[in-house]
C-alpha cells in the first residue's frame, strides 16, 4: 500500500473514530447554529493535557487555527509529526501542563473527529457533505462551551489561540465574558478583511473547480479533489509567510538543477516547496472541511454582531494579552490595534505586544522569544490573581 | 539612589491604595511594579518603545504600545483614579494637550519633570553659553528626545491656563530631598532639580 493510501486511511479513520477523547451530544443537547438550524446529535473530539485542579480553576482552552486540530502537544495520528504548538504547550512551557489543565477540541466543521462535512450524518448513514449547515466561529465557540460544561468547568482560566484560534478567543470573550478569566488572541482580528475573504475564495474555487469535487459528494464516487485542495493550500501558504522571508529562504534558487528547464516543472525551490506543502496537506485534510472552515472565518465580524467592537467587550473583567507580528500581512498589527483600542474604550485590562519578526503570520507557531516571554508573564500574573497554587 | 528613582518613590506614596492607575511612558515598568507591590493598585501602562512594552508584558504587567501625544484619546472619561506622567512631559510633542487628556481620563494627574530653571542649568547657560548637559539631562542638544523643557514656574503657569488645580507639589533638589515646603515658587524654581505635581480637574 502506498504511503499516500496509508495516510488516507488514517485520515478517514480520524473523521468518525478519532484517536482522541470524544464527547457525544445527544438529542437532548442540540447545538443552536447561526444558520438557523439545531444540530443534533453531534460529536466533539478533543485532547487534554495536565490535571484539572479540585477547584476546577486551572483550565486553559486552546483554540486551533484554520487547518489545525486538537493535537496541540502530542504526535499527530495521521502525519506522525509533533503537535502544532509543542513550543508553547507542555511541561515547563509557557502554557505549562504541570500547572494547568489544557484542553483543545477540534472545531465544528473540522475533519479530525468533531462533526464536520466528512462525518457520517446519523440521519442518513452517509457523510454530511454540503448538507451540513454552514458553520460560524460563534457556532464553534458554542460547541466548545458545551464541551466545557460537560467537563464541569464554570470559568476557564485562559482561552488562547492564533489566527482563526484568535478569532475564537475574541468570540469567547464577547459571548461568554463571565467564563473567561484571561484571553490571548494572537495574530488575530475582529473581522476578516476583504483581501482575506478574497484569498479564501480563491482557495475554495480551486477546490470546487477540481472535477473530482463532484459538487461535494466525492466520497460517493471514491475520489477526492486532491489537485484543487493542494492548489488551495499553496495559495494560502504564501499568505502565511512574508515576502522578506521567502526571498531570504528561497530567493530565485533552482531546485536540484543548474539551469532552468524551459518547461513547467518545478524549476525553482519555492515551487518545489509549495508543491510539497500542497501534497502533504491533502494527506491529512478533507476538501469539504476546507470550504467550511474558510467560510467561518469569512463570516466573522464582531463589530457587526455587537454594533461596535467596543460594545463587544463593554464592562468585561477578562484580562487580555493581544499579540501581533510585524511581518504578518494577513492579520496585520493594525487589526490587533483595533481590538486593543476597543478594549481600552471599555476599560479592560489589556496588554499588547507586537513581536518583531520576519516569519509572517506563521510566526505564532514558531519559536519567537518575545511571544513565549509575553505568554509566560501574562499567565503567571493571571495565575497569581486567580490564586492558583504553584503560581510563581 | 539616583534622583530619577526618588521621584518614583514619591509618586508611589501619592497614590491611594487600591486605585486604578495609568502610567504613561512607563519604560521598563519600574513604577508599575513598585505600585503593584506597595499600593496594591490596578495598574496599566502605555509605552512608546516596543522593546519596553515587551519587557513589561513579560513581567506580567498590563502595558500597551502607544504614544502619549496621540493615544490617550482612546481611553474613556474618568477611566482612572490617577494618570501618571513621570519624566516624560518634556519629550511629548504637545505637552498641553497631553495634560488635558490626562485630566480627562483620570480624576487626578501626577506629573514629574526636570526643572529647566535649576541653578546648575542657569549657571551652565550663563557662564559657558552652551546648552546644559547634566547628569540628569545627559543628551546633547541635537540628539535628545527632550524637546519641550520647562521650568517649575512655566508648569505652574500652564496649570492655570488649562484650569487645573494643584492639589500637591513637591520640588526635589539634586540630592533628592524636598525643597522647603513653604518656600515661594521662585525658590523651588532655582533649587528644584525636578518637581512632582498632583493635579485635579477644574478650579
Amino acid at each position: 500500500m502506498s504511503s499516500f493510501a496509508a495516510a488516507s486511511d488514517l485520515r478517514l479513520r480520524e473523521v468518525d473514530a478519532p484517536q482522541s477523547e470524544v464527547a457525544h451530544f445527544g438529542a437532548d443537547q442540540p447545538l443552536h447554529m447561526d444558520a438557523g438550524v439545531d444540530l443534533s446529535p453531534f460529536t466533539i473530539a478533543y485532547q487534554t493535557y495536565g490535571q484539572l485542579n479540585e477547584a476546577k480553576s486551572n483550565a486553559v482552552l486552546i483554540c486551533h487555527a484554520l487547518t489545525g486540530d486538537q493535537h496541540v502537544a502530542n504526535v499527530h495520528p495521521v502525519t506522525g509529526k509533533a503537535g502544532w504548538w509543542e513550543i508553547m504547550v507542555g511541561p515547563g512551557k509557557p502554557i505549562d501542563t504541570d500547572r494547568y489543565f489544557v484542553i483543545c477540541s477540534n472545531v465544528l466543521g473540522g475533519c479530525m473527529g468533531t462533526t464536520g462535512p466528512a462525518s457520517i450524518n446519523p440521519a442518513t448513514g452517509e457523510p454530511w457533505g454540503l448538507d451540513l449547515p454552514v458553520v460560524t466561529i460563534r457556532d464553534m465557540v458554542r460547541a466548545q462551551a458545551m464541551l466545557i460544561d460537560r467537563l464541569g468547568i464554570d470559568q476557564l482560566f485562559c482561552v488562547a489561540g492564533g489566527s482563526m484560534g484568535g478569532m475564537q478567543v475574541l468570540q469567547w470573550a464577547a459571548l461568554y465574558p463571565e467564563r473567561v478569566f484571561s484571553a490571548m488572541p494572537i495574530a488575530a482580528a475582529a473581522r476578516h478583511s476583504s483581501q482575506n475573504i478574497a484569498f479564501h475564495e480563491v482557495g475554495r474555487q480551486a477546490v470546487m473547480a477540481d472535477p473530482e469535487w463532484r459538487a461535494g459528494r466525492y466520497f460517493d464516487h471514491g475520489v477526492r479533489p486532491l489537485k484543487g485542495l493542494a492548489v488551495a493550500r499553496m495559495a494560502a501558504h504564501i499568505t502565511y509567510l512574508s515576502d522578506e522571508a521567502l526571498q531570504r529562504k528561497f530567493g530565485r534558487k533552482l531546485q536540484n538543477r543548474a539551469t532552468p528547464t524551459f518547461s513547467f516543472d518545478a524549476d525553482f525551490q519555492i515551487e518545489s516547496y509549495l508543491r510539497h506543502q500542497g501534497s502533504s496537506f491533502v494527506e491529512r485534510f478533507d476538501a469539504n472541511s476546507y470550504l467550511y472552515v474558510t467560510r467561518a472565518m469569512d463570516y466573522f465580524d464582531l463589530a457587526e454582531d455587537y454594533g461596535s467592537l467596543a460594545n463587544a467587550f463593554k464592562g468585561t473583567r477578562t484580562r487580555f494579552c493581544v499579540v501581533s507580528f510585524t511581518s504578518d500581512w494577513l492579520f496585520p498589527t493594525s487589526e490587533s490595534r483595533a481590538v486593543v483600542h476597543a478594549l481600552n474604550a471599555g476599560g479592560a485590562a489589556v496588554s499588547f505586544v507586537e513581536v518583531d519578526t520576519d516569519k509572517g503570520h506563521d510566526a505564532f507557531l514558531l519559536d519567537e522569544p518575545d511571544l513565549l516571554a509575553a505568554t509566560r508573564g501574562f499567565l503567571d500574573s493571571a495565575a497569581r490573581a486567580r490564586g492558583l497554587m504553584g503560581a510563581r | 539612589m539616583s534622583v530619577a528613582r526618588v521621584d518614583l518613590v514619591l509618586i508611589a506614596q501619592m497614590v491611594e491604595r487600591g486605585a486604578r492607575v495609568l502610567d504613561v511612558g512607563c519604560g521598563d515598568g519600574e513604577l508599575l511594579h513598585l505600585l503593584a507591590e506597595t499600593r496594591d493598585v490596578d495598574a496599566r501602562g502605555v509605552e512608546l518603545s516596543q522593546r519596553g512594552v515587551n519587557d513589561c508584558v513579560a513581567k506580567g504587567l498590563f502595558v500597551v504600545q502607544g504614544d502619549a501625544d496621540t493615544d490617550l484619546s482612546d481611553y474613556p472619561d474618568d477611566a482612572f483614579d490617577y494618570v501618571i506622567l513621570s519624566q516624560t512631559l518634556q519629550a511629548t510633542r504637545q505637552p498641553r494637550r497631553v495634560l488635558e487628556q490626562m485630566l480627562r481620563i483620570g480624576r487626578r494627574a501626577i506629573v514629574s519633570f526636570p526643572n529647566f530653571g535649576h541653578w546648575r542649568i542657569r549657571w551652565q547657560l550663563a557662564t559657558k553659553g552652551r546648552m546644559p548637559v547634566t547628569e540628569n539631562l545627559s543628551y546633547s542638544w541635537y540628539d535628545t528626545p527632550n524637546i519641550h523643557f520647562c521650568t517649575i514656574r512655566d508648569f505652574v503657569a500652564l496649570t492655570e491656563e488649562i484650569d487645573a488645580r494643584i492639589e500637591r507639589a513637591v520640588a526635589l533638589d539634586s540630592a533628592g530631598q524636598p525643597v522647603g515646603v513653604s518656600a515661594p515658587w521662585w525658590v523651588w524654581n532655582v533649587f528644584g532639580e525636578q518637581a512632582v505635581f498632583v493635579l485635579e480637574r477644574g478650579r
